[in-house]
């Protein structure tokens, strides 16, 4: 069996996971895909996170992927990533800059187990702070130059990419080089806030066929998380795991603890479960009836008949998910265009899930039309958003 | 690259190299390089985790059972792990 399918039928402990130890965010992000922006009361004590971290080091999960909202504001940031490092679970957490002084710097630079992440989604100010906002863009280089100073050796540089900055690969990878970074350049998804700005934000055809061209010719020096596996239709496959590990070889714990099949999917169709159940996190990952759902073969829809099926997969469960689009279906982004028939036959009365969960400070209006005076009150806890026909 | 690692000697699994048993085989990770590599079978595992009570890495893979047809398969993964620093010289320099 080749590995990709053993890793389909789901793995005794996740590959890794993405952890995100807050909601709270000091910067309100267009395409969040976590909706982050205040805490949430409910989110686990110090306590609790550091029991999780003791179950991550008994399963043998090697290391996470921490984020947010901005982890970096919880109180008890540094006393979790030390702990982590004293049970030798090796930490990559993702941050804005925003609060990596001089002193967090030499910190970090002094850690081992320890690995940074700095977002920017534009080579230029202007392109990064229309999406992350104005001055997120100087915040984040000059955390990058901080940890320069520092001696902190190769962090990383996390770009999604988008309509706006798909034609900045070259620039962003100069940014990298200029700090000794890595740079790391994933999907933009349909999740969380990102669900309202993805028709405008998300790479059309063309870009998407020249970032894989990019990617192919970059290699294993830039990395993706394995996030463009559905490029991979377009011929040669992209390195990395080509497959959809959700709930097979990896998840996401959410600041209160839920269990959800993939950092993407923050929705109640994809919640295993939480850390706080007396089966914890391992109980969880083992025996969730989501999660051996999603283990079991599948069967590949409406995409079995087509001859670039094993490359791609079918593509991502959550952008169909977010973009209203059958499961067993194609990605909306297919290589092959076939996304792209869906998503125009899609009725004007379509229904698309919105995200479950959301801690926004203010949500704005996804179109100025939008706006009405009941729509916080249709947005409280409603299940289903209707698309924006207009 | 591969072809000119010397797979003589005592080798052994890096000490910061840690491995998780899975069906497929296991899992190896390096926390200092924080480099994942999969060891694609149970076999292969048995090698890796016996490799420095073996003269070296050949004796190791026929003590584990692997038979001469297959030998050339595992030098060539064990070549990738000592690129990679997964695996080391037993004695001498602590390579990287």
């Amino acid at each position: 069996m080749r590995l990709v399918e053993e890793f389909e039928l789901g793995l005794d402990a996740p590959i890794c996971i993405t952890w995100e130890l807050t909601y709270a965010c000091n910067l309100a992000c267009v395409h969040c895909l976590s909706s982050s922006g205040r805490r949430d009361p409910r989110e686990l004590t110090t306590a609790e996170a550091k029991g999780v971290i003791e179950e991550l080091e008994r399963m043998q999960i090697f290391y996470v992927n921490i984020g947010g909202g901005e982890p970096t504001v919880r109180k008890d940031f540094w006393e979790l990533l030390d702990h982590a490092a004293e049970h030798h679970v090796g930490v990559k957490f993702s941050t804005n800059g925003s609060r990596i002084d001089a002193a967090a710097a030499a910190r970090l630079a002094a850690s081992d187990y320890v690995d940074v992440q700095v977002s920017i989604d534009g080579a230029t100010a202007a392109v990064n702070d229309a999406v992350r906002g104005p001055g997120s863009f100087d915040t984040a280089i000059g955390a990058l130059e901080r940890l320069a100073a520092a001696g902190f050796e190769k962090p990383k540089i996390s770009v999604v990419v988008t309509r706006q900055n798909a034609g900045q690969l070259d620039d962003f990878k100069a940014i990298a080089d200029r700090f000794g970074a890595q740079l790391r350049i994933t999907r933009l998804r349909p999740s969380g806030r990102g669900a309202d700005v993805w028709d405008e934000l998300h790479p059309t055809p063309d870009q998407q066929r020249s970032l894989y061209m990019w990617l192919l010719e970059h290699g294993e020096e830039v990395l993706t998380g394995d996030s463009f596996f559905h490029l991979s239709a377009y011929g040669e496959a992209l390195p990395g795991l080509n497959l959809c590990g959700a709930g097979r070889v990896v998840c996401l714990i959410d600041p209160v603890g839920d269990v959800y099949a993939c950092p993407f999917a923050i929705h109640d169709e994809f919640l295993a479960g939480n850390v706080r159940e007396p089966r914890g996190f391992e109980g969880v990952w083992r025996d969730s009836d989501l999660f051996t759902e999603l283990r079991r073969p599948q069967s590949g829809g409406a995409c079995a008949s087509c001859g670039h099926y094993d490359a791609c997969r079918g593509g991502c469960m959550a952008a169909k998910f977010f973009t209203g689009l059958p499961l067993d279906g194609p990605d909306p982004e297919c290589a092959l265009g076939h996304g792209e028939g869906l998503l125009a036959a899609r009725g004007a009365d379509r229904a698309i899930p919105a995200p479950a969960v959301d801690h926004s400070r203010v949500r704005p209006p996804a179109r100025v039309c939008d706006e009405n005076p009941l729509a916080e009150y249709l947005a409280a806890g409603a299940p289903v958003r209707s698309g924006a026909g207009a | 690259m591969s072809a000119e690692v010397e797979l003589d000697g005592r080798w052994r699994l890096h000490p910061q190299v840690a491995l998780r048993p899975e069906r497929f085989g296991a899992l190896a990770y390096h926390f200092g390089t924080r480099r994942l590599s999969f060891l694609k079978s149970r076999r292969l595992l048995e090698v890796v985790r016996t490799l420095d009570s073996a003269p070296d890495p050949i004796a190791a893979c026929r003590a584990a059972g692997v038979g001469e047809e297959e030998l050339p398969g595992y030098r060539r993964a064990l070549a990738t792990l000592a690129d990679t620093g997964m695996i080391v010289p037993a004695e001498g320099e602590a390579a990287a």
